[in-house]
This record gives structure tokens, C-alpha cells and sequence, in this order.
């Protein structure tokens, strides 16, 4: 530490904030491994189909595969627009 | 027993080609018997940090299609006896790869008593990068402290525990490590770089050398001699320990902290 090191701005670390983001996207990242591999297609199609009739956000439909003992459960969820926004049907 | 490592890494200039030549000399330097591949076809580049581009003839691609002998193809090292290094074929051909060319080569060279194989691999997922990695015993890691290469690496380690025949067998897995290059100490102590154990925190894996950015690594490769052979450059000697360490050795880590700075530098903050 120099004598005149008060004249640099001090940020917060952006070591820090690439540790964090890492933290979560790889997690993320991790937890999709393993998956089948139509799973991506079968979102985005199932997100066309959807947005036939209801004008739902990009990230609207989130689609896993939860393993429950014997099987594979596939966990679809799809979250519709506020009912006081305006429904656009496409 | 032959072992196969591969060198890896998902994210490209972080220093796969730096990392497989020098942890092939090291090897090579305790008598060892080892050879050394380049996977990346179409853009072979080994050769030149080897110091052995003007003694290609033959390379991996003519060995695998029948054209030449393995023995043929392999460059004996001028420095040490036991190394050899095998080109990668400058074809654009993309499918000149087959896993089973590459399985014959790699049990030819396990017949022909090799202790080591280092496969260094392209970067990317493609076919050059999985072959590279399929027949592996061990995988060195590459990643620089940096966003990109810390998520690819963590890619890799997913392809390397479920895509390789280890895996495909149901057989001990491949054994991995990580290695960090272009490790700055400075700049880890400001905050602006992620440190060794952020990396460690993250993918979870115990790191078996850091490397140092040094000017060593450019000179190493601007004349063709594997930067573990400079005694003088702090990233030859990170090498040369990760090398130990890969051998079993126990080694305190070097260079992971700050230089100390003069008195004129403290006063300034130079």
C-alpha cells in the first residue's frame, strides 16, 4: 500500500463478483448434466405451442427431469402473464 | 503400464500446448519413456512449441489411414532421448479422426512399453477434444482464474466423468486435476483476479500446479524449447513441480504471493 494509493478509486473486487456469478452458473450448470438431451428442444417447442395462445415471457416454461426412486419424473411448469397485463395472443 | 493423460481445457489460448509439452519433458527428463500427440487437426502447433516443426514428415492422421509406421511418424526429441512427439495432420478434413485410429495408435505406443502418452487436446467439444480425452487414465486440466475458462473447464469435467471409456465401462473414473496458469499474484491481492481457492471453491477439485504469467512462456515458445527447460523462468519451475506432483511428490506451491516491493515502490505504490 503506497502513501498515495487514496487517489485510486477502491471498487468492490471484481474477483468477488466473478466468484459469485461462477458460484451460480455453475451450479446451475451442474444440475442440468445428465439430463436428456431433447430436453432444450422440447422447451422451446413447448414454448411456441404455448405462446399460440397466451403471450408468455421467453424463460416462461421451466422443464427438468427429477429422478423419484424407480422412474424419472419430467416437471413442466409454465408461468402466464400477470392477469392484469393485457393478454396478447400471437 | 502405459497411462494416458490427457491435457484439456474446453476454453482455447489458455495453455494446453505450454502445459503438454512441458509436463512431457518433465516426464521425459526422469527417464520416463514418453510420447506426446497433437489432437488438433488442421491446426497443428505442438511441433512448433516442441521446437520440431521442420522435422515433420509424417504425422497422427497418416499413422491412423495406414500411410507410414507409427515409428515412422514419431519425432525423436534432440534433447532427451526418451521423448516423442507425434504431429498433429494439417488436413481439413475434419472426420480424419476415427476413435478407432486413434485406440490402434494409442495401443501400439502402450506396446511399444511408452510409460506415458500425453494427448494435448483442441479446444472446443468437438471430435478432436473427446478423442483426445476418450481413452484417458488422468486429465490435466488448463484453466486461467477468469470467468470463461473456469465455466468451460467445469464442462470439461462433465464430459470427462460421463463421455470417456472409463466411464462408458463403468470403471474407476478418470482422474483429474486442475491446473491454473497465468496465475497474476499482484493482481489476485487487488481483487481483480479470482484466487486459487475461489478456482478450488468452485469446481471442487484439488489443484495440482500453478503456473505463473511469466515473460518466460512467450520467449519459451518464440525459440521452440518447452518453458520446464528454463530454470531461470518461475513458470518453468511451477512446472517442474505440478511434474512431481503428478508423480506423487508433495510440494508447498510457489509464487502465490506478492513480490516483495522496494522501499521506493512501497512509498508509491508502484
Amino acid at each position: 500500500m503506497g502513501i498515495f494509493d487514496f487517489l485510486r478509486a477502491r471498487n468492490t473486487s471484481t474477483a468477488t463478483v466473478a466468484r459469485e456469478r461462477l458460484r451460480i452458473i455453475v451450479a446451475q450448470e451442474r444440475s442440468q448434466r445428465g439430463a436428456p438431451d431433447y430436453l432444450p428442444l422440447l422447451r422451446r417447442e413447448l414454448l411456441e405451442v404455448i405462446r399460440k395462445y397466451v403471450s408468455v415471457e421467453q424463460d416462461a416454461v421451466d422443464i427438468h427431469v427429477e429422478r423419484d426412486g424407480e422412474h424419472d419424473v419430467l416437471e413442466l411448469s409454465v408461468a402466464l402473464p400477470d392477469r392484469s397485463a393485457p393478454a396478447h395472443v400471437a | 503400464m502405459t497411462e494416458f493423460i490427457v491435457v484439456t481445457s474446453g476454453k482455447g489460448g489458455v495453455g494446453k500446448t505450454t502445459t503438454s509439452a512441458s509436463i512431457a519433458v518433465g516426464l521425459a527428463r526422469r527417464g520416463k519413456k514418453v510420447a506426446v500427440i497433437d489432437f488438433d487437426i488442421g491446426l497443428r502447433n505442438l511441433d512448433l512449441i516442441m521446437g520440431c516443426e521442420r522435422r515433420v514428415v509424417y504425422d497422427f492422421v497418416n499413422v491412423i489411414h495406414g500411410e507410414c509406421t507409427l515409428k515412422q511418424a514419431l519425432i525423436k526429441d534432440k534433447r532427451i532421448d526418451t521423448l516423442h512427439v507425434l504431429a498433429a495432420s494439417q488436413t481439413r478434413d475434419k472426420d480424419a479422426l476415427t476413435k478407432e485410429g486413434v485406440e490402434k495408435v494409442l495401443n501400439e505406443l502402450r506396446d511399444e512399453g511408452f510409460d506415458y502418452v500425453i494427448c494435448d487436446s483442441p479446444a472446443g467439444i468437438e471430435r478432436g477434444a473427446f478423442l483426445a480425452m476418450y481413452f484417458a487414465d488422468r486429465a490435466v486440466v488448463v484453466v486461467n482464474p477468469e470467468v470463461s475458462s473456469v465455466r468451460d473447464s467445469d464442462r470439461i469435467l462433465g464430459l470427462l466423468a460421463s463421455k470417456t471409456r472409463r466411464a462408458e465401462l463403468g470403471a474407476a473414473p478418470v482422474e483429474t486435476h486442475l491446473l491454473l496458469t497465468r496465475y497474476n499474484p499482484v493482481r489476485v491481492a487487488d481483487g481483480e483476479m479470482m484466487s486459487i481457492d475461489d478456482v478450488k471453491d468452485i469446481l471442487g477439485l484439488d489443484v495440482l500446479g500453478v503456473v505463473p504469467e511469466s515473460e518466460g512462456v512467450l520467449s519459451a515458445s518464440n525459440s521452440g524449447v518447452p518453458v520446464i527447460l528454463d530454470d531461470e523462468a518461475s513458470a518453468g519451475q511451477a512446472y517442474e513441480d505440478a511434474v512431481a506432483r503428478l508423480l506423487g511428490e508433495q510440494r508447498p506451491m510457489r509464487f502465490l504471493d506478492v513480490p516483495k516491493k522496494g522501499f521506493l515502490a512501497r512509498m508509491f505504490g508502484g
